[in-house]
């Protein structure tokens, strides 16, 4: 087994379906593989928060009587699945990284879970991330932050940071994270990966544990853009269990990587590289350049209302967040602080379960919604994030697609800046515009810093124009911005 | 100041939650910091701007409506699987009138 073993780190989706169809490997050895794999390896960065071993080779042998019967085992047959621990999953402890949810086990699936497990992908855990994915950093996960794979001392980013971290060590082919304002793309950046933000209810969130309902994504993690579009390939579309899931058709992604982006017109938005000195800000330029020598036309775009994104956010996520925080009163989800009264009870169970940054959250959110302040915060808040949207409408009006940073900065070191949230805040700057006006957006590897530490660039395009997306982040990578400088 | 450790208990006292003086303090001094970061919004003048309350609609407004067709539910069992207290079929909690 171990020859599989040493293999699994750097296997696609493609390679899997040839190692299947070729019989190299069975769907049960590769999981069995995986699991234990991701066991051993889980010591050294806590990516996973539980492994699901049984359900794995359940999946796996579901697809292995499929290959024997002469079906087609579907698109991700035995495809090692990671999934982020705030998506939930019938029978298999769920905590959303709170200590709060420590022993929930849900009642059903989310319908992204069901639509890959139907595709045939194998899923071997559920991962850690920041408290109900309230976090940049995966510092705020009751169960310990995850380590970076590239720098086991420094963060993976978050509130995903367990699903990239898996990726990026090769534990999982693929994962699931959640992104409401920046959380797939941030961690993906600073681990090395692909991640993918798609449109506003491109992706049901029917099994989303909801942060900010308005804000809310499911999108995949990959090591290459194809495997990444082929999850979202098999999550996307219409669920009538989600009424804000699109009824848009979903293309054919994979068809439309055909490498043409010659005469593609792309956005530089000024107000994004501004005071950028950062080696981060110059890997960016570097990658703009490979765009250029791919046939791009490359032009400077303003989107003028960027710098009021980060107040607008965290008064819309903090809101949404509070109203939807208030179920967890120990009533129904498993912990209560016992108390005499009901009252008391509710109190005292959210003091005790909830971490320092959801009570922070809650509190913001509370504040900005009581009596008197609904106007000034929420509602201005709402008319701030239709400038950000109207922003993004002109630029797209003239260009194709919009290249920017994904963070000021690579993976910072653990602790660094856990002491000041508003910089913590300020930080997803370039990632919280994409969620406010809902269209895709996705990190793709662009090279590392001189201390091999990688950084990702953020493409954006219009609303449900994910395979522009992917033609042009799949361009970028066959060029080379993957390995970038090196 | 936009918010004194008074109003910092009120709004717990909204959010149903229990909070140490030390976190009262800490997030005093926070929320102050995040609320004063907040105001650079009022440069904006919104005063004809539509709120954006959710990012798109690309459907007619009944196309969310579906055939009534029965399915099965989650049953008692399962839906009380999580309860930290249940008994007869309920969720149990403590007393509610309080005298």
């Amino acid at each position: 087994m171990s020859a599989q073993v040493a293999d699994l780190a750097g296997l696609t989706i493609n390679e899997i379906r040839n190692g299947l169809k070729g019989r190299s490997f069975s769907a049960v050895e590769l999981a069995r593989s995986a699991v234990e794999f991701a066991e051993a390896e889980n010591t050294k960065t806590n990516a996973f928060l539980t492994f699901s071993a049984e359900r794995a080779l359940e999946a796996a042998e579901r697809v292995d009587r499929k290959i024997a019967a002469g079906e087609d085992p579907g698109p991700l047959a035995g495809v090692p699945l990671a999934v982020k621990d705030v998506i939930v999953t019938k029978g298999l402890r769920t905590t959303c990284g709170s200590k709060l949810l420590e022993r929930y086990v849900p009642p059903y699936d989310a319908t992204a879970v069901i639509r890959l497990e139907q595709a045939g992908a194998v899923i071997i855990g559920k991962t850690n991330c920041d408290e109900f994915a309230m976090g940049s950093s995966n510092e705020n996960s009751a169960y310990g932050p995850v380590r970076n794979p590239a720098a086991l001392d420094r963060v993976p980013g978050g509130s995903s940071g367990g699903s990239a971290a898996a990726v990026a060590q090769g534990t999982a082919v693929v994962a699931l994270g959640s992104d409401t304002g920046g959380s797939i793309r941030q961690p993906a950046s600073f681990c090395g990966v692909v991640g993918v933000t798609p449109t506003y209810g491109r992706v049901s969130r029917y099994g989303l544990v909801a942060f900010a309902s308005s804000l809310d994504h499911i999108g995949p993690f990959g090591r290459t853009v194809k495997d990444a579009a082929l999850v979202l390939q098999t999550i996307a579309g219409r669920d009538e269990c989600d009424a804000t899931s699109a009824f848009a058709p979903v293309p054919d992604y994979i068809a439309q990587l055909d490498g043409n982006v010659a005469r593609m017109k792309i956005g530089v938005p000024r107000e994004y590289f501004e005071g950028l000195t950062s080696e981060s800000g110059e890997l960016i330029r570097r990658g703009i350049a490979t765009l250029e020598l791919l046939g791009c036309e490359v032009r400077e775009i303003s989107l003028p209302t960027t710098k009021y994104a980060v107040p607008a956010y965290y008064i819309i996520c903090t809101a949404e967040a509070s109203s939807n925080l208030a179920r967890y009163d120990g009533v129904r989800y498993t912990t209560r602080a016992e108390a005499e009264t009901l009252s008391d009870m509710y109190r005292k169970t959210r003091g005790a379960a909830f971490g320092a940054e959801c009570k922070r959250r809650i509190m913001l959110g509370t504040y900005v919604l009581s009596h008197g302040y609904y106007d000034a915060y929420y509602l201005k808040a709402q008319r701030v994030r239709a400038l950000i949207a109207e922003d993004f409408r002109k630029a797209f009006a003239e260009v194709d697609a919009i290249v920017t940073p994904v963070s000021p900065f690579p993976a910072f070191k653990l602790g660094e800046k856990l002491d000041d949230p508003l910089e913590m805040y300020l930080s997803d700057i370039y990632t919280i515009t994409g969620d406010l006006a809902g269209i895709p957006c996705m990190s793709v590897p662009c090279g590392k810093t001189a201390a091999g530490l990688p950084v990702g660039m953020q493409i954006l395009t219009r609303h449900f124009d994910e395979t522009g997306m992917f033609r042009l982040a799949d361009a970028f990578e066959k060029a080379g911005g993957f390995t970038g400088s090196n | 100041m936009k918010i004194t450790e008074q109003e910092v208990r009120y709004v717990a006292g909204l959010a149903n939650l229990s909070l140490t003086d030390q976190e009262i303090a800490r997030l005093s001094r926070d929320l102050d910091e995040i609320l004063t970061h907040i105001d650079t919004l009022n440069e904006l003048d919104t005063s004809n701007v539509q709120p954006m309350a959710q990012v798109l609609y690309d459907a007619g407004e009944t196309a969310t409506l579906r055939e009534d067709r029965e399915r099965a539910t989650l049953g008692n069992a399962a839906a009380l699987a999580n309860a930290p207290a249940a008994g007869a079929g309920y969720y149990k909690v403590p007393r509610v009138i309080e005298r």
